[in-house]
């Protein structure tokens, strides 16, 4: 028989999140491999938002609000660890971000979320303000009379990321991962000291494995006694043509990119698979934004997607490693952009190491085992 | 780079970044451009790089052009009328909040 191509450690899926987390386990030594998918593949790296974004996040969850502030804090880092590998600029921005409400009940439900997060982490989330109306027309002085006033983070930003996914990929490389296109991964068969991962393009054997395929965790994960249930979570975006700058800030659903386009979205269908943009909900999209920005009345949209959200039932990502199959772990989240630098900064050399630290724990897939048999 | 199969039948006369240009009743802004010898358009908006008209036919926008103070339209799907001014288009939209709309 001849002898199968092997490596230390096989990521499975070359998105944002296979991509952080195959560059930062090269970074540590291992012989890495990253089996990816074809490209057309529903990826949500290349139909994200491109936002670092804390604000609002980990309701309920303070662990969650923490991981997500503690990967904005650590991207100025990462960003330029990528740069130093890959020679490109992703364009960091964090100057903060406003969540605009166009009614008193959008703003209070934002101090309400936002006050329980400060509350529930004992005052260790990201900072924020709630600001009037007349405030938030002080601050972004374009913004229309519909904004009844908005929260302010400065703990979030955003990047190009297209940059970010192209950077990941160089970086990688950069650091001799073997990157493999179109080899979606069928079968993961536990093996002796290892896992033999089967497909159309034949069969590859890994000591060790990540599974970081987006939505296809959740067939994956069960092949390993791991678990992932997902949601269906579709999102839609508007972009314009591009425009000097108007909003050197971000916010949830509209942001300015470097090079000048506005993206606009946030949008979210949990009963549909279908991947076609609906024309209302861009009309819901478009109407929002010309009331937070009258101005981008004016402005032509040129193009508009959708994408699927990776998204677990709870929201929260998964990082776990199989209790009956060790050495095979997973990593699922909605936030490939924002978690990017505790992806490749953290998550890899803790599995690297082989085993996830104590911190992560409430990450662990357990948890929906749990409410399931309650 | 272009020459007219025909002379004009009947003659429109616009400017473009303030000189006089004549073109025939029907030409596209694009094309009318085009036959007046204008070759760079539009700085194309990230590397700054000179453009002109390349699908001709409303997919590339690489034909934009501001007309009567408009920003961004696509020459090729405008048809020039008497009078009209035109400006080559320089770096990305300025959003003014100010349009006539």
């Amino acid at each position: 028989m001849p002898l199968l191509d092997d490596c230390d450690i096989a990521v499975v899926g070359g998105g944002l999140v296979g991509a952080a987390l195959a560059w930062g386990l090269a970074r540590t030594g291992l012989k890495t491999m990253v089996l990816d998918g074809g490209d057309l593949d529903p990826r949500a790296s290349r139909a994200n938002f491109a936002l670092v974004w804390v604000q609002g996040k980990g309701l309920h969850a303070p662990h969650y609000a923490l991981w997500s502030k503690a990967s904005a804090e650590r991207w100025p880092a990462f960003a330029a660890a990528l740069a130093a590998d890959s020679g490109i600029d992703v364009a960091l921005s964090q100057r903060g971000a406003f969540s605009f409400a166009l009614s008193q009940g959008e703003l209070d439900m934002l101090a309400a979320e936002l006050e329980t997060i400060a509350a529930e982490t004992n005052g260790a989330a990201a900072p924020y303000e709630i600001l009037t109306a007349e405030e938030t027309r002080r601050r972004l002085p374009l913004v229309g009379q519909d904004v009844v006033g908005a929260a302010y983070s400065p703990a979030d930003g955003h990047v190009n990321s297209l940059r970010l996914f192209h950077a990941l990929h160089t970086a990688m490389r950069h650091r001799g991962v073997d990157y493999r296109a179109c080899h979606a991964v069928e079968r993961i068969e536990p093996v002796d000291a290892g896992f033999r991962l089967a497909g159309a393009f034949g069969t590859i054997f890994a000591r060790r494995i990540v599974l970081a395929a987006g939505i296809d965790n959740q067939r994956l994960a069960a092949m390993v006694g791991l678990h992932a249930p997902l949601k269906h979570s579709k999102g839609q975006i508007l972009v314009t043509e591009k425009c000097r700058p108007l909003f050197e800030y971000t916010s949830a659903t509209i942001r300015q990119a470097d090079e000048g386009g506005v993206m606009i979205g946030d949008s979210e269908e949990t009963h549909t698979t279908a991947i076609a943009t609906n024309q209302e909900i861009s009309a819901v999209l478009a109407n929002r934004a010309v009331r937070v920005f009258p101005c981008l009345a004016e402005v032509n949209v040129v193009r508009s997607w959708a994408g699927f959200r990776v998204k677990t039932r709870d929201g929260l990502p998964i990082y776990a490693q199989s209790a009956s199959h060790p050495g095979a772990f997973i990593a699922v989240c909605h936030s490939g952009v924002t978690l990017a630098a505790n992806h490749a900064l953290v998550v890899a050399p803790q599995i690297a190491s082989g085993a996830l630290s104590s911190d992560l724990a409430p990450f662990h897939s357990g948890r929906f085992h749990v409410s399931e048999n309650s | 780079m272009f020459l007219r199969i025909r002379e004009p039948v009947e003659a429109v006369t616009f400017s473009f970044d303030g000189r006089s240009v004549t073109a025939a009743r029907g030409d596209t802004l694009a094309a009318a451009l085009l036959a007046a010898g204008v070759e760079t358009f539009r700085d194309s908006v990230v590397g700054g790089e000179p453009r002109a008209p390349y699908c001709l036919m409303g997919i590339c926008y690489e034909c934009l052009v501001t007309i009567d103070g408009i920003q961004n339209r696509q020459s090729c799907l405008v048809e020039v009328h008497e009078g009209m001014v035109v400006n080559s288009q320089h770096g990305a939209r300025l959003v003014t909040g100010r349009a006539d709309r």
